[in-house]
């Protein structure tokens, strides 16, 4: 079952392989990888050397600003949502598109439902690994739940604050 | 955007009663439709932004009692109108009969940015420095489905004042925003962060004296945005921002605020002259008449003299209105026997049958879970008062003892430790003589089933906090709180009591507070004056509370 959405609502066989935050740094398998971000820290070189691709995730209790040094280098940015009703992967996301101007790939993981769609989208996420239970293309319709938005946010800066049609 | 969000809520609650939604998953999804399961039928609370209704959407909150509900609905001390007795399967229905006047309920729970709360006569108090609602309506617009707010540790309530009276208790809200004016006359907020009720009461603290408000929303979004990436996630008693700010300490908690502010406005712009005028003139003064206002008012005297009870509800429930001629009205929703808060849809029917009439078709909610008419002509107060009366909506006891601040307690919420509405009635029918509760003046009881604080027990004068004890229901009584400007917080009296002594113990509190006040001293003053420990000695000196 696909279970990958791009914000465009095209869905995709997810070709990445997503390492646990447990995972050991020395014994990294082949192909493209998301890693935890101390993985990543700790075996940059040998990840820039392989010739294949290789991006991170962000747990919901790491920050953002860690990621500056490093946005060139990554082939992907995943935040990690470990349940959907922690919020701080909305947050970790816009300063990643608005303060540092991240123009990757953006991707939601973990506990990723079609309820929350359309606000991923508006903080600025491009990609959606659903949950491993649901089906994209079901949730396509998702994305468009609202019409309109009332606030400034990443992906429509120059929406007005104040609506005019009520 | 009202019939997007009916759509996707019966879309979510059809996969939810055919099993594609587990309960856990639509949970958060009910409650930021205002939907709560409860102690016995699902309760939906909807949304009375900032308080202000019009007389249709009144009559469409009595259709909404009459035809999904029992016949009556309960307005709560966050300016909202509450349901307890829906059908999950018609909450749908309910949500697209309101979106037909504008109204829902969304945001009105779960741990997103709540109603927006203000003075009940904001745009006609005499001490208003600026209308606080068009800065409550752009607060509204930015925080409705806000994609980066909508899951934050906890809940979060904003409550702006515009006047030199605090009536809208800023200093217990997450956010409590002050107008005032600089010294070059531009307008601007003073922003109170941090306090709150609930099991840990703080009075919030000034994290910056003027900002200009034009600034206001890209301030807030740094306010949420630190709260929402350093809030505790880990206890859920331990969520609020209060108890952020006062792990780092105001100062610090100010300095990241800061920080974030100066970053995001650099891509949120103010906003504009323009849209603050728009915003303004959707909220006109209503066509009043100039009125001989020497005349009414010595016309109004006859009144009162001539009939004493008239006297009475015009001495409490009616106040002096900036425009000449004109009164503000407080509909007690008070009188003994009935649910502080409550009301039938026959009322709200006639209620909005008099907006009409005396007031220009519109009428607020106070948070103390009264109804105002705010643009009443002094001339009409009789006949407004004659009116109300045969409906049990004139109960002259604004501010008095009786007046209690109420949450819907055991008898409805699954949270509570206590009934309360019981608690409220015995103390009623207990102190049902006018002249000695006018006679007592000014007090404020507040009555909370639980420690999550409801019914503000904290700043109550005299607050009645319900407590378990070992499976029985006890009653706490506290003293010395209050809200507005002096906020401050009560103190315990002491060990806790039967519910059938409670009435007696209040009984003992105002004994001693009649025999020892001093000419002209409100029961506030008297208990800050003499502090808790003269009520201590005698209230628990009776061998009765042994």
């Amino acid at each position: 079952m696909q279970n990958l959405l791009t914000s465009e609502g095209e869905t995709r066989t997810d070709d990445w392989t997503l390492l646990p935050r447990d995972v050991s740094a020395t014994e990294l398998p082949t192909g493209d990888l998301i890693v935890p971000f101390r993985v990543w820290v700790e075996a940059r070189t040998e990840l820039l050397a392989r010739g294949s691709r290789a991006g991170v995730w962000l747990a919901s209790d790491e920050q953002a600003e860690d990621l500056e040094p490093f946005l060139a280098e990554l082939a992907i940015i995943a935040i990690d949502f470990p349940v959907f009703s922690d919020g701080r992967g909305y947050s970790n996301a816009r300063i990643l598109r608005e303060r540092l101007g991240y123009d990757g790939e953006l991707r939601a993981v973990g506990d990723v439902l079609r309820d929350q769609l359309f606000l991923m989208r508006r903080c600025g996420f491009d990609s959606f690994a659903l949950r491993s239970d649901r089906n994209a293309a079901q949730a396509v319709s998702a994305l468009a739940d609202f019409r309109h938005a009332y606030q400034h946010a990443t992906i429509d800066p120059g929406v007005p604050l104040v609506r005019r049609d009520h | 955007m009202l019939e997007d969000r009916v759509a996707q809520f019966r879309d979510q609650t059809s996969r939810y009663l055919r099993g594609e939604l587990s309960e856990s998953e639509f949970r958060p999804l009910r409650l930021q439709n205002g939907l709560y399961v409860q102690r016995l039928a699902p309760m939906l609370r909807v949304a009375i932004p900032y308080g202000m209704l019009t007389a249709r959407q009144l009559r469409m909150l009595a259709h909404i009692a009459r035809r999904y509900d029992k016949g009556y609905a309960h307005f709560s001390t966050r300016q909202n109108i509450q349901y307890n007795w829906p059908r999950l399967e018609e909450v749908p229905d309910i949500l697209a009969e309101l979106a037909t006047v504008e109204m829902h309920a969304i945001q009105t729970s779960g741990n997103c940015i709540r109603n927006v709360t203000a003075d009940q006569f904001a745009g006609v108090a005499r001490d208003e420095i600026e209308d606080p609602r068009p800065w409550c309506e752009l607060i509204r617009q930015w925080s409705t489905f806000h994609p980066e707010f909508t899951f934050l540790p906890r809940k979060f309530k904003i409550a702006v004042s515009g006047s030199r009276d605090d009536r809208a208790a800023v200093q217990v809200h997450d956010i409590g925003l002050e107008l005032h004016r600089n010294a070059a006359g531009e307008t601007g907020f003073r922003v109170l962060v941090g306090g709150g009720l609930g099991r840990t009461p703080l009075i919030g603290a000034v994290i910056r004296e003027f900002l200009p408000a034009p600034e206001l929303l890209s301030y807030l979004e740094a306010i949420l945005r630190v709260y929402n990436r350093f809030g505790r996630r880990d206890n859920i008693y331990k969520a609020r921002i209060k108890i952020l700010v006062k792990a780092l300490g105001e100062q610090a908690f100010a300095a990241r605020v800061e920080t974030e502010w100066l970053d995001i406005r650099t891509r949120m712009a103010p906003v504009e002259p323009a849209q603050i005028e728009r915003l303004q003139a959707s909220f006109p003064p209503p066509d009043y008449l100039h009125l001989d206002a020497d005349h009414a008012a010595a016309n109004l005297a006859k009144e009162r003299a001539a009939d004493r009870a008239f006297d009475r509800w015009v001495e409490r429930n009616v106040m002096p209105h900036r425009q000449l001629g004109y009164s503000m009205v407080t509909i007690s929703l008070k009188p003994t026997g009935i649910a502080p808060g409550d009301a039938t849809d026959q009322q709200m029917e006639l209620v909005a049958d008099l907006a009409d009439e005396f007031s220009f078709g519109e009428l607020r909610v106070a948070h103390e879970q009264n109804l105002v008419l705010a643009d009443v002509r002094q001339e009409q107060l009789h006949e407004l008062w004659c009116r109300l009366r045969p409906a049990g909506l004139a109960t002259p006891n604004i501010g008095l003892l009786t007046d209690i601040i109420c949450c819907p307690g055991g008898d409805f919420c699954s949270l509570a430790n206590a009934k309360s509405i019981p608690i409220a009635e015995a103390i009623q029918r207990r102190f049902d003589d006018l002249d000695y509760l006018h006679d007592l003046g000014d007090i404020e009881l507040n009555i909370s089933g639980c420690m999550n604080a409801c019914g503000h027990h904290h700043v109550g004068h005299i607050g009645v906090l319900g407590v378990d004890k070992k499976g029985a229901e006890f009653y706490q009584l506290l003293l010395g709180g209050s809200q507005g400007n002096q906020a401050s917080l009560a103190t315990i009296l002491g060990p806790s009591f039967a519910s059938d002594e409670v009435p007696s113990v209040i009984a003992t509190i105002l004994d001693i507070y009649v025999a020892r006040r001093i000419e002209g001293e409100t029961f506030i003053e008297f208990v800050r004056r003499v502090g808790v420990e003269p009520f201590r000695e005698i209230v628990y000196a009776k061998p009765a509370h042994v």
